[in-house]
């Protein structure tokens, strides 16, 4: 046991943590004001573990960040009676559901460190982190992530979803193409609010110097997913179902942005050993289907998002000089002057900023906050671009669309290569 | 009396032979401090360029928006100016200090409020350094969150942000300076009661429309947009 990640729990965690022993199941919920939703979720978690892992040793636990409507208490005060009519099952040992309070703040990085801490000291075999905002959550969900890591022995499980062909366009405009280039591993989902994990894989994450970065752990989620990558632990799939769209409706691009990209720039850095030497992608083990794609009509303000790429082109330019080879901000000046009809980002043309902006932030030409925010104008012309493509598409060609533009970002690999070798 | 003039010619040169003699050795050693002090000086810019160049003191520069200053007024790199900087204060310093050592009465008053003027000096270049880096930091952020956000002008609100910071900053420079410090606090004040007076103006009456239009297009469009789906990036 290391003092260190038994210095920054508190004396009274760790009596409810005593008080349990070891487990080798360990649900998590990070929470910051969830009484609305909170109930319902133990709840239905509760029935998982009765449902799925009758047999097994298995405690919640609740890691708040400064609620002030009573979630923690929700949390405790939920009875697993309320779960077994439903299930009609009963569990054979005491499921434990205990609640900390980490910080009067929300901060998600500090939150998975005292879950990662929590789970090394019961001895959990198989961990999930569970997000509080999940409406859609269902039992199964509990299996989906726990049973691959418990019964199979891999060390994370990442879900997959059911999303619209326009939500989460960061992911598959950015994220999921990026990380399958530089990683080699096809993860749809490598930033997500639920996965599962193994005890072994939280313990050796708990280790690495990723907390005193001084972003209250933004991203940590995304960053977790990169060093199991890096790591080669055995990482699958698990398709949940649909993701529940109202819980990311609330969520700004910009602050998006700072995360994931800045989290995944930041990775690149220590992780260059790792993606300098893959080349293709491989997919994962999965179970269930890989993705499935929603076509519903969905009103888009497209306009809006061609005026801010264009406005952000013209007014970053002194930002962008600083950034971008010379090259490709004038083929973004140039694009930028076309009129709705004609505006067109291609994909090349998106892979090569990306990959400039990473190679710039490496480089800090500028302060690294402000190189990711500069990003953030330049989605939305991309992300315009993605609508108009896509807008009459099918689920087979939006994701043919989304393979053209990850086998742009592979074949560019070696471009992203000479840039970050210039710099050293 | 031509033996008396001669006497007194012979003892007026003879006092500035001796006058001379005494002279001498100091100019000597002013000299030898002049030289001496051109080599240190010398070795000194040599080492300080290399440490800058080392630490990539350009780039530093780059970014707080000095290196632009100097290129638009045709100066050489930041580096090569704080190197030549440093060696024209350090060899001056050697020959304020020869000078002092030739014993002429008033130099030395002036020597010693030099060696008393160059610690505030390197305070000033510090405060404005480090101002330079501040403004342009600021700026560019006030810069990013306004285009991001989609106000209006966020050029010029960057701008007024800088200026602002660097107005603030040679306040402060020139206070540290000792320079008319009641005629820069003066000046400070007017001019940025004149500034937030411009700003009131502009924004109250000539920012009319545009204050209208900003409101209405946060608003009005708002309300119009509701109907619309919001696009989650994540």
């Amino acid at each position: 046991m290391k003092l260190v990640e038994e210095s920054f729990l508190t004396d009274d965690f760790l009596r409810q943590l005593i008080s349990v022993g070891e487990v080798d199941i360990l649900v998590s919920l990070p929470t910051h004001n969830n009484a609305k939703t909170i109930g319902a979720i133990v709840q239905t978690i509760q029935s998982g573990i009765l449902n799925w892992f009758p047999r097994e040793r298995a405690v919640i636990i609740n890691a708040d960040g400064g609620s002030r409507d009573g979630t923690p208490e929700l949390v405790r005060g939920v009875s697993i009676d309320d779960a077994r009519p439903a299930s009609n099952l009963y569990a054979l040992r005491t499921l434990h559901s205990i609640s900390t309070k980490y910080a009067s703040s929300p901060a998600s990085g500090v939150a998975l460190r005292t879950i990662l801490a929590a789970a090394e000291l019961l001895r959990a075999k198989a961990c999930v982190v569970m997000s509080p905002e999940s409406a859609n959550i269902e039992p199964e969900w509990i299996s989906k992530l726990l049973r691959p890591i418990y019964d199979d022995g891999f060390d994370l499980v990442t879900p997959t979803y059911r999303r619209h062909k326009f939500e989460g366009l960061l992911i598959t405009n950015l994220l999921y193409p990026m990380t399958r280039a530089l990683y080699g591993l096809r993860i749809r989902e490598a930033y997500s609010p639920e996965f599962g994990f193994s005890g072994r894989l939280g313990s050796q994450f708990l280790g690495q110097n990723v907390w005193n970065d001084g972003t209250d752990g933004a991203g940590v989620e995304l960053r977790f997913t990169l060093a199991a990558i890096a790591g080669r632990y055995r990482i699958c799939q698990s398709f949940l179902g649909e993701k529940d769209r109202i819980e990311r409706r609330a969520a700004d691009l910009v602050p998006a942005v700072r995360q994931i990209v800045g989290t995944l720039f930041s990775a690149l850095e220590s992780d260059f050993p790792v993606w300098s030497t893959v080349a293709g992608s491989q997919p994962p083990p999965t179970t269930g289907a890989d993705h499935e794609v929603l076509l519903e009509p969905l009103r888009v303000n497209r306009k809006r998002l061609r005026e801010m790429f264009s406005t952000g082109v013209a007014e970053l330019e002194s930002v962008f000089q600083s950034i971008l080879s010379p090259s490709t901000l004038t083929e973004l000046q140039s694009i930028a002057r076309l009129g709705e009809e004609e505006f067109h980002y291609p994909a090349e043309l998106w892979v090569r900023t990306v990959y400039e902006f990473a190679a710039s932030y490496r480089k800090s030409v500028i302060s690294r906050d402000h190189i990711v925010q500069a990003l953030a104008p330049l989605f939305r012309g991309r992300v315009f671009t993605f609508l108009t493509e896509n807008r009459n598409a099918s689920a087979d060609e939006v994701e043919n669309n989304v393979e053209a533009l990850c086998l742009e970002f592979e074949r560019l690999k070696p471009y992203l290569l000479q840039l970050w070798k210039s710099g050293e | 009396m031509r033996e008396m003039i001669i006497s007194e010619l012979s003892q007026a040169l003879h006092e500035v032979a001796r006058g001379f003699a005494h002279f001498l050795p100091r100019l000597i050693v002013m000299l030898i401090l002049a030289f001496g002090g051109w080599v240190i000086a010398y070795v000194v810019k040599a080492v300080l360029r290399s440490i800058l160049r080392l630490i990539k003191f350009d780039k530093l520069s780059e970014n707080a928006g000095a290196s632009q200053l100097l290129t638009n007024a045709a100066l050489p790199s930041a580096t090569e100016m704080l190197s030549r900087f440093v060696f024209w204060v350090a060899w001056l310093g050697f020959i304020l200090l020869g000078v002092s050592v030739l014993g002429i009465p008033g130099l030395q008053e002036q020597v010693a409020r030099f060696f008393l003027f160059l610690p505030r000096l390197f305070v000033a270049l510090l405060i404005l350094f480090f101002g330079l880096l501040a403004a342009s930091f600021f700026s560019r952020a006030a810069l990013l969150a306004a285009v991001n956000a989609n106000v209006p002008s966020p050029r010029v609100l960057s701008l007024a942000l800088r200026t602002l910071i660097i107005v603030f900053v040679l306040s402060i420079v020139f206070e540290e300076l000792g320079l008319a410090e009641q005629t820069t606090l003066v000046a400070f004040g007017i001019a940025f009661g004149a500034l937030m007076l411009g700003l009131a103006i502009a924004f109250g009456m000539g920012g009319r429309d545009l204050a209208r239009r900003f409101l209405e297009k946060r608003f009005v469009r708002g309300k119009k947009e509701e109907n619309e789906d919001e696009l989650s990036p994540l």
